[in-house]
């Protein structure tokens, strides 16, 4: 088995590789060592790397140094360079190129196998499934990144579209079938097979609404573990077996986890088109009853500086218009004129669970004032002023009262149980499922209309005049 | 060569582990970790360097070529993007203190 101590070496760094990515992703389940996690994963995938370069025969070494280099100044550059906002998109495309490079391995091993150098057929279907996970995972997150980073601004829709995507499954996995049992195929069938995997995670990609993209960034990313699982089969690289499968599965269950939060089963994320075509058919108002009443910075923040408790809540607006320094710094002016000041952070707010919370850290926002929906939800009711920025569908009340709503049952933050609400907003528009929102025209729902980091800015100074 | 039922095995246990490690995580570590993940799966660097070094034809070497740069990407971005997250973290607790 082992036949040489070059093979040695490599088996034993890989397997301390796996051992420090398995502690690596434990320490960062905890907010306390977290930060160690990633370096340990990181010393271990170092680790991995350099071994690799003893393997036997290696070959194209020149070739491999240069794809190393051209692949890394990139991708150090623009994770670097990226605002916080933006980091969920950069997780999807990251995500992707992993995908694009696991369906790679399986295309350089299924054309060798083309060649003559035959795979056993368990490896063979192996190395098909992970082509098919991978493929779909790689165009699938380059268009999530596409969407969120605005590229793309249409959910499309078309006829027939399930039944077009289900042909194409089934054809891919005809050929996937085909190339199993031929043992050695003709190249192009390969890379028709490869091609018609691409258009599929496009097709299946594009008509998800925006609310659900964190689903499906997550769903892709549990799936490009599973396909860097089976390509590691293929290459009997336990490494990429163990950390490949782990990663596969902590990312399925998050993925439930976020897909239970929005009370949306993962098969209606992928099939429904919500938030397009649906979304905007429901987004007319009808049934609201009140009006949308407008209220000045100056007013909301003496509104503020005299309550006992204000509860903000953060949604995907305080993203885009960077404003959670402002409220951080809005947020100290009120305890220091003893105002008791909390966060309540949605499990689905913003475009990932635990997005707001990395921002808020970013301003600097203390962990003890951040709560979740189910910590705080009872405290609107003792609350003077829920301040809500750039949130909209995890406020909706009629996630609570109307059946026919697409968002009904998803469990929502109760701001509208608060004395006042002010909702700094940017337009009139509807959230990302397209529902009008009721809460806006509630009695004591005042709107504050503007970009968040300015009117939060004019709050302060409403804050910091009396 | 890992044997078939070996082979399942340790895919099962990783499962398991996987599983475990996340089950415990709270809210506020989710897309930290689900970026951490995402750099682990960079591993599939390692594999596509075989694939790339083993490559005979020119067509094989180019798509090991655009596999090891790709796996590049996933490993270094996966790195630093989930390294700038947990760095918040740890500066705001600082503050604190």
């Amino acid at each position: 088995m082992i036949d040489n101590w070059q093979t040695f070496l490599i088996e034993g760094v890989y397997f301390l590789a796996a051992i420090l990515f398995i502690l690596g992703l434990k320490k960062m389940s905890s907010p306390v060592t977290a930060r160690g996690g990633i370096i340990w994963a990181g010393v271990g995938m170092i680790l991995a790397t350099l071994a690799t370069f003893l393997t036997p025969h290696l070959s194209n070494l020149n070739l491999i140094v240069i794809a190393i280099i051209l692949g890394a100044l990139p991708a150090w550059w623009s994770a670097k360079k990226v605002a916080m906002a933006n980091m969920p998109q950069m997780i999807a495309l990251y995500n992707g190129m992993g995908g694009g490079a696991a369906a790679a391995i399986a295309g350089v091993e299924l054309i060798r196998a083309s060649a003559g150098h035959e795979l056993s057929t368990t490896v063979q279907t192996l190395a098909v499934l992970g082509a098919i996970i991978g493929t779909i995972s790689f165009s699938g997150s380059i268009i999530a990144f596409a969407k969120l980073q605005g590229l793309i601004k249409k959910s499309l829709l078309f006829n027939k579209q399930q039944i077009i995507n289900l042909g194409l499954f089934v054809f891919i996995l005809v050929l996937g079938a085909i190339i199993v049992a031929m043992g050695s195929v003709p190249i192009v069938v390969i890379i028709l097979f490869f091609i018609i995997a691409l258009a599929f995670g496009v097709l299946v990609t594009v008509p998800i609404g925006g609310a659900d993209m964190p689903v499906v960034i997550s769903l892709f990313n549990a799936l490009t573990g599973l396909a860097v699982a089976f390509e590691g089969f293929v290459l009997s690289n336990a490494a990429m077996i163990i950390a490949g499968t782990v990663v596969g599965a902590a990312g399925t269950l998050l993925t439930q986890l976020m897909a239970k939060a929005m009370n949306r089963p993962i098969s209606n994320v992928l099939f429904s088109g919500f938030g397009a075509a649906e979304g905007q058919e429901a987004g007319d108002d009808s049934g609201v009853e009140g009006s949308l009443k407008p209220i000045d910075a100056t007013d909301a923040g003496i509104m503020m500086a005299y309550a006992e408790q204000v509860i903000i809540v953060p949604g995907y607006g305080m993203a885009v218009a960077q404003a959670q320094h402002k409220i951080w710094e809005l947020t100290k002016a009120l305890i220091d004129r003893d105002v008791r000041v909390k966060f309540a952070i949605h499990p689905v707010a913003g475009r990932m669970p635990g997005h707001m919370n990395v921002l808020l850290a970013e301003a600097g926002v203390p962990y003890d004032i951040i709560f979740d929906l189910d910590e705080i939800n009872a405290e609107f009711e003792q609350s003077d002023v829920a301040l809500v920025i750039g949130a909209n569908d995890v406020v909706n009340p009629i996630a609570r009262t109307d059946p026919s709503s697409p968002i009904y049952g998803m469990p929502i933050l109760s701001a509208d149980k608060a004395k006042n609400v002010v909702v700094i907003k940017r337009g009139k528009g509807t959230g990302f499922s397209g529902v009008e929102n009721h809460l806006f025209y509630a009695d004591n729902t005042r709107m504050l209309y503007g970009d968040g980091q300015k009117m939060a800015g004019e709050l302060l100074q409403g804050v910091k005049e009396l | 060569m890992i044997e078939g039922l070996v082979a399942l095995y340790i895919f099962m246990l990783a499962a398991f582990v996987g599983y475990e490690v996340i089950a415990k995580v709270p809210v506020i570590l989710h897309t930290p970790l689900m970026s951490g993940s995402n750099f682990i799966h960079g591993i599939v660097l390692v594999g596509a360097m075989v694939a790339l070094g083993h490559a005979d034809t020119n067509l094989e070497k180019a798509i090991g070529f655009i596999g090891v740069v790709l796996a590049t990407g996933n490993a270094v971005g996966g790195y630093f993007v989930t390294e700038r997250m947990l760095e918040m973290f740890k500066s705001s607790k600082g503050d604190n203190k």
